[in-house]
């Protein structure tokens, strides 16, 4: 009985996480091609994309909404990936995905805050 | 002349070959009874009702499920004249076109999809007024009769034994828009296992094949809108 439960509220919070990642993720690529698009205008280079961004707290706080909406969005449907195409379950699995996403993570910000410094 | 291609064996098998004569407003069933009664009576099948209410005589025709009885050949063929009767996919075969049902079955246990009420015989009727929401939610899902159709259509199924599938998860939502009944919680918690309605992808074949014209996949999302509503209240 405890595991159904456990399990039911895992399962329902994963679904959930993701729904609502996509839906964050939604108007995050949005906004990201729309500046790619604004942005290349002119031509693309490293000192103009770097005069935009270093400093920009709001470029950063938009950034790292879009790399944690990303971290929870990508394991989570990876595991279901997992689960059907190599059946592949368990604890291993969970915890391979949730290495996965601290990696996005990680990757994510070191990335965002190498051009906002 | 209809060339008729019907698989025989059980998981391991191989097509065999029939020619049966083409009637007008001949259905597969007729096929299928003709080859038994005339061809080969070893040919393993079945049916009951041969009107579409029992749910027995669903098959894989020309690679769709459907209930063999309410579908003409022309519908199948076209202007073509061949067919190819298999077991419906996603249970196994206990020979040539009889599919072991028990599994599928199960899973409406494992569903919770059974009616739980407290009242007795001393409490007076309970009123639902039919055009409530929860009343239009139980009937839109009702008249399913448990043929197979849905479950042999399901990828999730193929790539998941485990899944509960779209009947027995449309069964739970009837019942969850049932206010008579009073085991909600458990029944939002039994589908929302692992293998549960939140691993349904949306891809409606369900939907598209059900001879019933219910839609098992608007029945899974509402279960996943309830189970979120629940979680989000500690009630799961």
């Amino acid at each position: 009985m405890q595991n159904v439960t456990r399990d039911a509220r895992r399962e329902t919070w994963l679904w959930f996480a993701q729904r609502a990642s996509a839906a964050v993720l939604g108007i995050c690529v949005v906004v990201h091609l729309i500046t790619i698009i604004y942005a290349t205008r002119g031509g693309l280079s490293g000192a103009e994309i770097l005069a935009r961004t270093r400093g920009n707290s709001a470029w950063l706080a938009f950034y790292s909404v879009f790399v944690l909406a990303v971290a929870v969005h990508a394991p989570i449907g990876l595991r279901a990936i997992a689960t059907e195409w190599l059946g592949w379950t368990g604890a291993s699995r969970d915890w391979s995905l949730a290495a996965f996403g601290v990696a996005l993570i990680v990757m994510g910000f070191s990335a965002t805050w190498a051009v906002f410094q | 002349m209809l060339h008729v291609s019907v698989w025989r064996g059980t998981e391991q098998g191989h097509y065999v070959d029939y020619e049966v004569p083409r009637q007008t407003s001949q259905t597969v069933l007729d096929v299928v009874t003709y080859i038994q009664r005339k061809l080969d009576s070893t040919l393993a099948y079945r049916y009951a009702c041969r009107v579409g209410m029992c749910g027995s005589c669903a098959m894989t025709v020309n690679g769709v499920a459907r209930w063999t009885c309410r579908t003409h050949v022309a519908a199948v063929t076209g202007e073509g004249s061949s067919l190819q009767i298999a077991p419906l996919a996603n249970l196994p075969v206990v020979r040539d076109l009889a599919t072991d049902m028990r599994e599928f079955f199960n899973k409406w246990a494992r569903a919770k999809g059974q009616y739980e009420g407290s009242r007795t015989r001393r409490d007076d009727f309970a009123a639902v007024k039919p055009a409530s929401k929860e009343a239009q939610a139980l009937q839109a899902g009702i008249e399913c009769i448990g043929c197979g159709v849905c479950y042999a259509s399901c990828d999730v199924v193929k790539w998941r034994s485990d899944y509960l599938g779209p009947a027995a998860l449309n069964r739970a939502w009837t019942l969850v828009n049932d206010v008579r009944d009073d085991a909600r919680s458990e029944r939002l918690r039994a589908v929302s296992g692992d293998a549960g309605c939140h691993s349904c992808h949306t891809h409606l074949s369900c939907t598209e094949r059900c001879p019933k014209h219910i839609s098992p996949t608007a029945s899974i999302a509402g279960l996943k809108r309830a189970t979120v509503a629940a979680v989000l209240k500690g009630a799961l």
